[in-house]
Formats: structure tokens, C-alpha cells, sequence
């Protein structure tokens, strides 16, 4: 009989968190931006259907990046959730931060059990505030890590380049259609020379507070995204 | 933590999903042992009519509860989507709540399968609801609600009414149910013109309410002193949207002051 071999503990984890960064960083790159207005999330997905942004509540939307079946079976999950939280309380007692918490629990114990490969995904949860100072974005990592967004995030892809332009170019209260073409120009960063990245390639999503309906998550037209992108 | 199922994805059904995860929060699940139940408030007469371009949905603002007004500003209709609204006839508590579940049900379904459903869908959806229903209604606890809807596909608005086993039928002009409806019904029925502006299906859905009122204890009229007038909302191709108070007290305040003269309302040509 062989004897299996020893791997330290750190080694294992080490291993599985190199992995998901792998898988992670072979797609391209998803960016927040908070505008003036509400939160602009912008997303490199030339398809029609599948999305990588999404509404999840009311006031809560939801980006990710990595493997399209690992996001999406998140995503539905928090819908669930959302939905028989809103159901069994009201409507006002779903949060982004109840919704992030149950994200990283999930993460986390995916990430660290034996059993399971862990998650190639990252994301992002937003919720709209009553003004931009309540504004909140967390992010959360493939090992089920927290970490809050101030003014802007990227994840994905090659995000140290995107997030390098975002943050020499971002300023806060931005009105939406600079916040797209900042968040746009970044997102081409991740070459030399930078790319352009056509309006029809992008999936734009907004929560904002210009909408009159409860349900404040819109997505942005191809049309509306050229002009802002043209202006 | 994610609950255990949450993260299944084969139904696209939000109720589907509660029966499975939290069924002691469907509305059927409060079955009584039967006895008859006292204390139970009902709302009572609601009003739907088709026009040019879309449709629109009246409640009267009433609720009782055996002989006594249990409520003078009752909500009866509700926006269930952006192209959809619900009256409510029948147990408030059980109208109310399977209202809340078809709410949540249509955007649960958006939000998952990334498309809205169709309006014949979500009329199904809510047959389903209402016939999971039966056995309060067999106690004594029924729900009729009636639905109304803008297609977008078709491009006009539609009227679907239910019974408590929740059996379908679409109304191709305009409908009412609840304690008043056989006297709104055959108000709307001499006052309904095909291809009318939505301004005056609004009015002729006032009129209804009004006849309703009159001949029925349950159904209440405009309330003049307290200015409480019935709840309007209209569906187009812009989507739903609910009127205001000043808008239709407006409109009942001219149907009021035609009444002064006669009190039965318009009369409408013999041949």
C-alpha cells in the first residue's frame, strides 16, 4: 500500500488559492465606478445573454468575474435569498452587507473544505444608498475575503493596470457618462498599447437614484453607451 | 451562509422555491379546522375596463367585516409589475399576502431567467396561486382576484378574472368582481364603449364603483366629508401607473356633481 504524500497545510492552501487566481485572471476585467448618481458597474462580455451583471433586490446589484457556472449559481442563490428575506420581513430589510455575508461564508467554505475545488470567481455586491455618501460595493475573493470598495474597483483579468488608470483618472462625483468613459478607457488598459474597447463588447448596468421605481437597477443601453463614450 | 437548496438552480418559481425552503409562509398553509371564523375582513367591489391603448383597474376603498366597516382607505389594487396590476376581492389578509407572494414571484422570475414572462404566464402563475387556495376557500376564506395586464407583445391591455378553483377566463372589455360587481358590471356594461380614451374608462369605472356603492352595503361610495375616493390605476405601453388622489377626486367629484342632478347616473339611449 503507498502511503499518500504529506502537504503542509500552508501548501494546500497556497496551492488552492494559486489556482482560483489562475482561472480568474484569464478572463477580462469588471469595473465599479460610484458616480454622482449611484454606482456604475461596466463589464467586458460581448454576449447578449449571458451577463456578468445583474440585479439582485431593489437597491442591490451584483458583478462577477471567472467561471460563468460558479457566478451564476451564486447569483441565483442570492436572489433566493434576497427575495424570502424581502418576502419575510420587507423589502427594506435586504442589505448588501447581509447578502455579502452569506457570499463569504459560502466562499470560504468552499475554499478551505478538502473536498470541493474552490470557486474561480470574484465579486462584486453594490447597494444603492439614500444619498452617494451611503453608497456601499463590497468585493468579495474566490477564498471568501471581504474587503470594501471605496470609489472604484476592478477584479479580473489584468486588474492592476485597469485599477492603475482608474485611480489616476477617477475622481468622486463624476456624472455618469465620464464615470463610463473613464471605467471604459480603463478596462483597455489591459494591453500595450491600450485597446479600444467598442460599446457593443461592454455590458454597462447602473443602481441609481434617478429611477422612480422601487427597483432602482437599469442597464445601459449600446446606444446610450456610445454617446456617453462619443461625448 | 447560503441556505442548503439556495443554491439549486431548477425552478425559476419563487413559490415553487418557498414551498421547498419556508412553507410556512405560503398563504395556503394557514389551514384552519374549519368553524366558521368571525372577525375576517373583506374587500369588496373591484372594477377593470380595456381602452385605446391600454387598461384600467378601480377599487372602491372599502373594507368590512360582517356588519361593521373594518376600514375606510383600504388599498385594493396593486401594481404587481411594471405592465401588470392585481385587485383584491374577498379575506384581505389571504388577498393581501398571495398579492405580496404574485409580486414577488414575477420579479423572482425576471431576475433569474433574465427575460419577463408572458402575460398568459403570469396569469397562469396566479391561477396556480389562487387554487392553492381551495381549501381556505371551501372554509370560508375565499380570494378572487381579478388581473389586469398590458401586453407587450399584442399591444393592448387585458382583463383576467379567476375562481376560487382557479379557473381563468379572459375578459375582452371589462370586468368586475367582488360583493358590488353584478351592479358595476351592468353599470359598465351600458356605460363601456369600445376604443374609449383612458380618461373616460376611468370615469366610466368611477360610474361603476358608484352604482356599486349604491346598491350594495359592502361596497363603499366616494366618502365627500373625508375625501376619500376609489384607487385608479392604469397600465399602457409606459407601464403601470397609479393615480393620484387630486386626479381622481377630479374625476368623482364630476361624476358626483352629474348625480346631484340624477341620482341614478347617465341614462343611456333605448335603441
Amino acid at each position: 500500500m503507498t502511503q499518500p504524500f504529506y502537504v503542509s497545510p500552508e501548501q494546500l492552501m497556497k496551492d488552492r488559492a494559486d489556482f482560483a487566481r489562475k482561472g480568474i485572471s484569464r478572463g477580462r476585467s469588471v469595473a465599479v465606478v460610484l458616480y454622482d448618481d449611484g454606482i456604475l458597474f461596466v463589464a467586458e462580455n460581448p454576449s447578449q445573454a449571458l451577463h456578468k451583471i445583474s440585479e439582485i433586490y431593489d437597491r442591490i446589484g451584483f458583478a462577477a468575474v471567472g467561471r460563468y457556472n460558479e457566478f451564476e449559481n451564486l447569483r441565483i442563490a442570492g436572489v433566493r435569498l434576497a427575495d424570502l428575506r424581502g418576502y419575510s420581513y420587507d423589502r427594506r430589510d435586504v442589505t448588501a452587507r447581509g447578502l455579502a455575508n452569506a457570499y463569504a461564508q459560502t466562499l470560504g467554505t468552499i475554499f478551505s473544505s478538502g473536498g470541493e475545488k474552490p470557486y474561480e470567481v470574484e465579486i462584486f455586491v453594490g447597494e444603492l444608498g439614500d444619498d452617494a455618501s451611503q453608497d456601499q460595493v463590497y468585493r468579495l475573493m474566490y477564498d471568501g475575503s471581504v474587503a470594501d470598495v471605496q470609489g472604484y474597483g476592478v477584479m479580473g483579468g489584468q486588474n492592476e493596470q485597469v485599477e492603475a488608470y482608474l485611480s489616476e483618472h477617477y475622481r468622486a462625483g463624476l456624472p455618469l457618462a465620464e464615470a463610463i468613459r473613464v471605467a471604459v478607457t480603463a478596462l483597455g488598459q489591459d494591453a500595450t498599447p491600450p485597446r479600444t474597447v467598442e460599446s457593443s463588447a461592454l455590458e454597462v448596468a447602473i443602481l441609481t437614484r434617478s429611477r422612480t421605481q422601487p427597483r432602482k437597477f437599469r442597464r445601459v443601453s449600446d446606444a446610450d453607451v456610445s454617446a456617453a463614450l462619443s461625448s | 451562509m447560503l441556505p442548503d437548496g439556495t443554491r439549486l438552480s431548477e425552478t425559476s418559481s419563487f413559490a415553487d422555491y418557498l414551498a421547498v425552503r419556508a412553507p410556512e409562509l405560503l398563504p395556503s398553509a394557514r389551514a384552519t379546522d374549519g368553524g366558521s371564523l368571525v372577525g375576517v375582513t373583506h374587500g369588496t367591489t373591484i372594477v377593470a375596463a380595456t381602452f385605446d391603448g391600454g387598461v384600467v383597474m378601480a377599487g372602491d376603498r372599502r373594507a368590512t367585516m360582517g356588519n361593521v366597516i373594518a376600514q375606510r382607505d383600504i388599498q385594493k389594487v396593486f401594481p404587481t409589475d411594471e405592465y401588470s396590476c392585481v385587485g383584491i376581492a374577498g379575506t384581505a389578509g389571504l388577498a393581501v399576502e398571495m398579492t405580496r407572494l404574485f409580486q414577488v414571484e414575477l420579479e423572482h422570475y425576471e431576475k433569474i431567467e433574465g427575460t419577463v414572462l408572458s402575460t398568459d404566464g403570469k396569469a397562469n402563475r396566479l391561477a396556480a396561486l389562487i387554487r392553492n387556495n381551495l381549501g381556505m376557500a371551501m372554509q370560508g376564506l375565499a380570494v378572487v382576484p381579478l388581473f389586469a395586464a398590458y401586453d407587450l407583445d399584442a399591444g393592448v391591455g387585458r382583463i383576467f378574472a379567476f375562481d376560487v378553483t382557479g379557473n381563468r377566463n379572459e375578459e375582452r372589455a371589462f370586468h368586475s368582481v367582488g360583493s358590488g360587481s353584478t351592479f358595476a358590471r351592468g353599470s359598465l356594461k351600458k356605460l363601456y364603449s369600445e376604443g374609449m380614451s383612458e380618461t373616460d374608462a376611468v370615469t366610466a369605472a368611477i360610474q361603476a364603483l358608484y352604482d356599486a356603492a349604491d346598491d350594495d352595503t359592502a361596497t363603499g361610495g366616494p366618502d365627500l366629508a373625508r375625501r376619500i375616493f376609489p384607487m385608479v390605476g392604469a397600465i399602457t405601453a409606459n407601464g403601470y401607473r397609479a393615480y393620484s388622489e387630486d386626479e381622481t377626486a377630479a374625476i368623482a367629484d364630476q361624476v358626483i356633481a352629474a348625480r346631484m342632478g340624477r341620482p341614478d347616473g347617465p341614462s343611456a339611449p333605448l335603441t
